[in-house]
């Protein structure tokens, strides 16, 4: 028998001589490759050509350098979960269980659980590189800015700034998002976007117009006091694994219901207590269902609609229509179960409401999220912990990117592009609204909403009399953003061959960069991850965590601060835009810039999360309580971890955070709301503002309209701002002082005396079941564009076309075509996609991480048994999936399951790599191609966009299904 | 002396697959080789289970009860490791163990085996000093040297895959069962350990 070392004892410097040992050989990645054992396809690293070497010398560790720890956060979905990395040398040699952070408790799933692959970067692109003739050759950093902004300034000089398509993302910083938002704006285009666009702008118009704000009411953690759990259109086992760890406990401890709404039996599904399967795309009949038994049995919560909610009767007539025969006509769901549901939410309470992109990516988008909103407001099931609209957003930081302006029709923090808020901005910035005005075309085009990212190329191949805008499109700048990610590919494709030029800024190339026959006007630029750069990320429950840099940024990669700074250095705009922020060797300080937010985001409250509070945050985390996030002991007592918006007032007024929001049972002081009045006080006679509801504490125990200096004036409180605050408002306000409002007062002293009589800055009203102002006030079902049910449009058809976003919309003329020529019969299944756990988004990053890779290895189409067996088709074989329109194909694995229901199916919207059958392998710069490639879904994905935010339809389409040899 | 052991709670596992790249991560384990795995039964389908599965060091190994050269070795904590200088690649142990644990790298097209690999419960191999590079590159990561447990277990996302004493698991187990009221077993506690938790 072998003779084992006597006992395992805990030893600290174990990890010490541990790693200083292993610079010989077994964590140095040329190695790692070497006995990865590549297989066909996968090309190993050695004998590379691009790029430098100076990560492989950084790798040889002294072993008498020490190991520091770094506390960063993951990058892939938006619940935040703590990383820490343990680097030595600058390099990242150890990833260990963040246990202290009150999100994650150490845990991770498959992609945050390989974060540190990331940083090896075996498949990151290295250097910038440029297309020549269709291939791709190296550039310096120098020559790529140079040749980029000579480019734009041309496009600019002869087609106007509105000709160039900013496209930015949610894996950008707070710090980066705001910035890059900034530089469209000192550009001259509203065109800036980001993901949130594609997944959930719905529900950001769907609930601010609503409640007020655009984002998740509770938290991850709070949703362990639910007693009911709905899940409708979302699959936080794959999408959110760590949100599980609190559903679960919530589950068990409370023994709560868990129901899984959804076409999909999902690995979600599998852990609920009901699981009801509904059509693709009957979401608003499914919640009409549920609300006809709530209104049937007068199970609704009467006070809270009574005191809290306007327009409540337009929708009971509404529902009136939707009795459980009709309900279960279209969505095919019995009355009894809708029944359960309805008891449940009004019974056994508190009640929430999670979504995901089920409900969001529809044509009737918004409309759902609404209609799940008034469900939670009947039932009373808002501003309270346990209950709430559960939002669960995508990407790292999609919150922070949404917040901080990434969106068409806004500037940063929701001030919207009228010329108050532009000069709101111009203040803030310090620079003159004339020379704001200057970089536009005219100011039409600066208050006009940009073109959003699911309809660029629709912009590049309009006529440019179809447009609202001087010229279309013919320049776009990709920050962190897939190429697979909007519908209609093979029309994208054709918008991007007649671009003039193409910029992809990103770790990895991805499909923008090889899916086109593109030849030349086309750049990579290597841009870090938020692994190596710094700056804060707002979590899907609104908390701010700020992320300290693991290594600097490998091979010639650069962040985001500094490849912004130096295209506005030579775009002509630096010293401007840049003003109060300080920059060192060409990196902005992103300490800066988040000063820069707290100084000018009165509206969503991100005034008072200093980097200094926020850092704070991050090293005590430990101190916070697990359901009420509530920090004991130390700087952060009484603080609500991460600071979540809204945190009224300067970081010195020492505001908590809101962990709730619109919760009546706290004072504001400690993070209580109320709706916000945000649409008036009065609509045909009615009171918009609350009646006999309050938050704790209020001075006013009624509603209140937003306020202003004059509202402060009027209830005699205006003695209270300091000189020096009145001064600021005086200044602001010029000869009207009694207009500027809490949002605009940018000394805080507004909110601050507010905050002292316990009366919310944003004011006090009602939610809105009637949002007046939507094209659908009251959610209406409208079946989807390809529906399965043609029988089903006379009745319920989608919107007639319309001008939005400076396109037209042509939605009604291609449901009726649809409908005309019998489309169905020719694609009689239903198609919708969703995530995989293993990979993110467009999935570049994912799909070229090995640990993660080796999981998924196919692209894939889950099938019913019913459908397969009428096909002929076999589990494991290949087949085609056709899509309805412009031809498209996808050779793809079948997965015969039950899983989905019969005349349904489901394929992962990650992959990419092959097109309509071609394997694009080797258009990817050698090296940097994802080990695993696959077809894209979004290639099969059909017209139809939202007809508040133009969100794409993804979700439900029609497809066909046959083997392929 | 605490004897570790390894529970999966089934009615947490949501096959997330953190405990197969955590794995990956702490002990940069190659392509092709998988220490741990999750395996779903019931796929698509009302009753759909989850559960993680590697080497679950077993009280009386079937593997080193068949290995015809002895290279496999228990640790005072009830680990069970294998001298990779030993093992001759045959694929008994692989016949005998009841979860599937044992892997091996491909060396050739005709099958060849190489050495044996499995899940160490991060503690290194039986040879050697603890933590030293060869150790790491033969083994993988001795964590239990340094008073952590496998990583696998810590990232967990829902804590579903338990380790630690196999006392304090079983308690955390018990508890968790009296405050649902229901479960669906310790998977692989009998096959592994002759026992089951008793609520």
């Amino acid at each position: 028998m072998l003779i084992k070392r006597s006992h395992a004892i805990a030893q600290k410097n174990h990890l010490q001589s541990a790693l200083g040992a292993l610079s010989s050989g077994p964590l140095d990645r040329r190695a790692f490759l070497r006995r990865a054992g590549f297989t066909a396809g996968a090309v190993g690293l050695a004998g590379l050509p691009l790029g430098s070497v100076k990560r492989a010398q950084a790798a040889a560790a002294n072993p008498a350098i020490s190991v520091t720890t770094v506390k960063s956060v993951c990058t892939h979905c938006s619940v935040g979960c703590s990383v820490i990395a343990e680097v030595q040398n600058d390099v990242w040699v150890r990833q260990e269980p963040a246990f202290d952070s009150p999100i994650n408790r150490g845990s991770h799933c498959a992609k945050g659980a390989s974060v540190r692959e990331i940083v090896k970067g075996a498949r990151r692109l290295r250097t910038p590189m440029k297309l020549v003739d269709g291939q791709w050759q190296k550039i310096t950093w120098d020559t790529a800015i140079d040749e980029i902004s000579a480019k734009l300034l041309k496009i600019r000089q002869d087609q106007g700034p509105d000709s160039v398509f900013w496209l930015g993302s949610a894996k950008f910083s707070n710090e980066g998002a705001y910035l890059f938002r900034k530089m469209a704006a000192f550009w001259g285009t509203n065109s800036a976007d980001h993901q949130a666009r594609i997944c959930h702008s719905t529900t950001v118009a769907g609930v601010a117009n609503t409640w007020g704000y655009g984002a998740m009411t509770n938290s991850y953690n709070d949703i362990r006091n639910s007693k009911t759990m709905i899940i409708m259109g979302g699959n936080p086992a794959e999408a959110h694994p760590v949100s599980l760890q609190h559903i679960l406990t919530g589950k068990e401890l409370n023994r709560a219901n868990l129901v899984v709404i959804d076409p999909r039996f999902t690995r979600t599904a599998a852990h609920a207590t009901d699981y009801i399967r509904i059509r693709p795309g009957t979401d608003i009949p499914t919640i009409y269902g549920i609300l006809w038994h709530v209104f049937e049995n007068k199970w609704e919560d009467t006070t809270f609609i009574a005191q809290r909610v306007y327009g409540m009767d337009d929708v009971r007539r509404e529902v009136a229509k939707w009795t459980p025969e009709e309900v279960q006509k279209v969505n095919g769901v019995p009355g009894e179960q809708l029944k359960r549901v309805a008891y449940m939410m009004t019974h056994e309470k508190p009640a929430t409401l999670i979504w995901c992109m089920g409900a969001t990516q529809k044509t009737v988008g918004t409309a759902n999220v609404r209609a799940y909103c008034i469900l939670l407001l009947a039932t009373g099931n808002v501003g309270a912990p346990g209950t709430g609209a559960n939002i669960f957003r995508g990407h790292c930081n999609v919150q922070g990117a949404t917040d901080a302006g990434l969106d068409v029709t806004s500037l940063p923090f929701y001030y919207g592009l009228a010329e108050s808020a532009w000069k709101h901005w111009a203040r803030v910035w310090e620079v003159d609204y004339d020379y704001l005005l200057s970089r536009f075309d005219d100011k039409k085009m600066m208050e006009l909403p940009g073109i959003p990212t699911t309809r660029w190329f629709d912009a590049v191949l309009s006529k440019k009399e179809d447009l609202d805008q001087r010229n279309p499109l013919r320049a776009m700048l990709v920050f962190g953003h897939g190429g697979n990610t909007v519908t209609r590919m093979p029309e994208m494709v054709k918008g991007l061959e007649a671009l003039d030029l193409l910029v992809v800024a990103d770790p990895h190339p991805t499909t923008f960069a090889v899916v086109s026959e593109r030849k030349n006007n086309t750049y990579l630029l290597p841009i870090a991850t938020q692994f190596e750069t710094k700056g804060s990320r707002t979590a899907s429950n609104r908390s701010i965590q700020w992320s300290d840099r693991v290594v600097p940024p490998i091979w010639e990669s650069k962040d985001d601060y500094e490849v912004m700074y130096r295209l506005a250095a030579k775009l002509g705009f630096a010293d401007k835009m840049f003003k109060n922020i300080k920059v060192e060797n060409n990196v902005p300080l992103a300490e800066d810039i988040t000063r820069e937010i707290n100084r000018g985001a009165w509206s969503t409250g991100y005034t008072g999360q200093s980097p200094e509070r926020l850092k704070a945050h991050m090293a005590n985390q430990d101190k916070f309580d697990l359901v009420t996030l509530r920090g004991k002991g130390g700087d952060v007592d009484g603080d609500t971890y991460g600071l979540p918006w809204p945190c009224w007032g300067t970081p010195e007024q020492k505001h908590p955070g809101s962990h709730i929001l619109y919760n009546t049972n706290q004072h504001v002081k400690d993070g209580g709301g109320t709706f916000r009045a945000r649409f008036g006080v009065e609509r045909n006679g009615v009171t918009l503002l609350a009646e006999g509801s309050y938050s704790l504490g209020s001075e006013i125990k009624d509603g209140y309209p937003e306020v202003t200096l004059g509202v402060l004036k009027k209830l005699g409180w205006d003695g209270d701002l300091t000189p020096a605050e009145r001064a600021v408002i005086d200044k602001i306000g010029g000869a009207t002082p009694d207009t500027v409002s809490w949002a605009t007062d940018l000394s805080g002293g507004i909110q601050r005396v507010c905050i002292a009589h316990g009366i919310v800055p944003y004011g006090n009203a009602k939610a809105r079941a009637n949002a007046f102002n939507l094209p659908d006030p009251v959610p209406v079902h409208r079946e989807p564009i390809y529906t399965s049910r043609p029988d089903l449009v006379a009745k319920y058809p989608t919107m007639p076309d319309y001008r939005s976003f400076r396109m037209t919309n042509i939605g009604g003329t291609v449901q009726k075509r649809a409908v005309d020529l019998g489309v169905v019969k020719s694609f009689p299944i239903v198609l919708t996609s969703g995530r995989l756990v293993e990979y993110e988004g467009g999935g570049e990053e994912t799909r070229s991480n090995p640990w993660l890779a080796e999981l998924q290895q196919d692209m894939f189409v889950e099938i019913n048994p019913a459908d397969a067996s009428a096909r002929g088709i076999r589990d494991g074989q290949m087949v085609w999936v056709t899509g309805a329109e412009s031809n498209s194909k996808a050779r793809v694995k079948a997965q015969v399951t039950e899983r989905v229901g019969p005349g349904v199916a489901f394929m992962p919207f990650h992959f990419a790599g092959w097109f309509m059958g071609v394997d694009q392998r080797g258009k990817y710069p050698k090296g940097a191609d994802p080990i695993v490639l696959g077809e894209s879904v979004n290639a099969l994905t059909t017209y139809g966009y939202d007809p508040v935010t133009a969100m794409q339809e993804t979700k439900v389409t029609l497809c066909q299904i046959a083997t392929a040899v | 002396m605490a004897r570790v052991k390894f529970l999966c709670d089934a009615d947490r596992c949501i096959e997330c697959n953190a405990c197969v790249t955590a794995c990956k991560n702490a002990n940069e384990v190659p392509w092709g080789i998988n220490r741990r795995r999750v395996v779903t039964i019931n796929d698509g389908r009302p009753g759909e289970r989850s559960v993680s599965m590697a080497c679950m060091h077993c009280n009386d190994a079937p593997c080193a009860a068949v290995c015809p050269v002895d290279c496999f070795f228990t640790t005072a904590d009830g680990v069970v490791l294998h001298s990779k200088d030993l093992c001759i690649g045959c694929g008994y142990c692989f016949y005998a163990c009841p979860f599937g644990a044992p892997q091996y790298p491909k060396l050739g097209n005709f099958g060849s085996r190489g050495k044996m690999d499995k899940c160490t419960y991060c503690s290194g191999g039986p040879e050697g000093a603890d933590g030293s590079a060869a150790e790491f590159a033969k083994y993988g990561a001795n964590r239990m040297a340094e008073g952590k447990l496998p990583l696998c277990a810590e990232m967990c996302s829902t804590k579903s895959l338990l380790a630690g004493d196999g006392e304090i698991i079983a308690r955390i187990y018990r508890e968790r069962v009296l405050k649902r009221g229901y479960n669906s077993g310790s998977w692989g506690w009998q096959t592994a350990y002759q026992e089951t938790i008793n609520v």
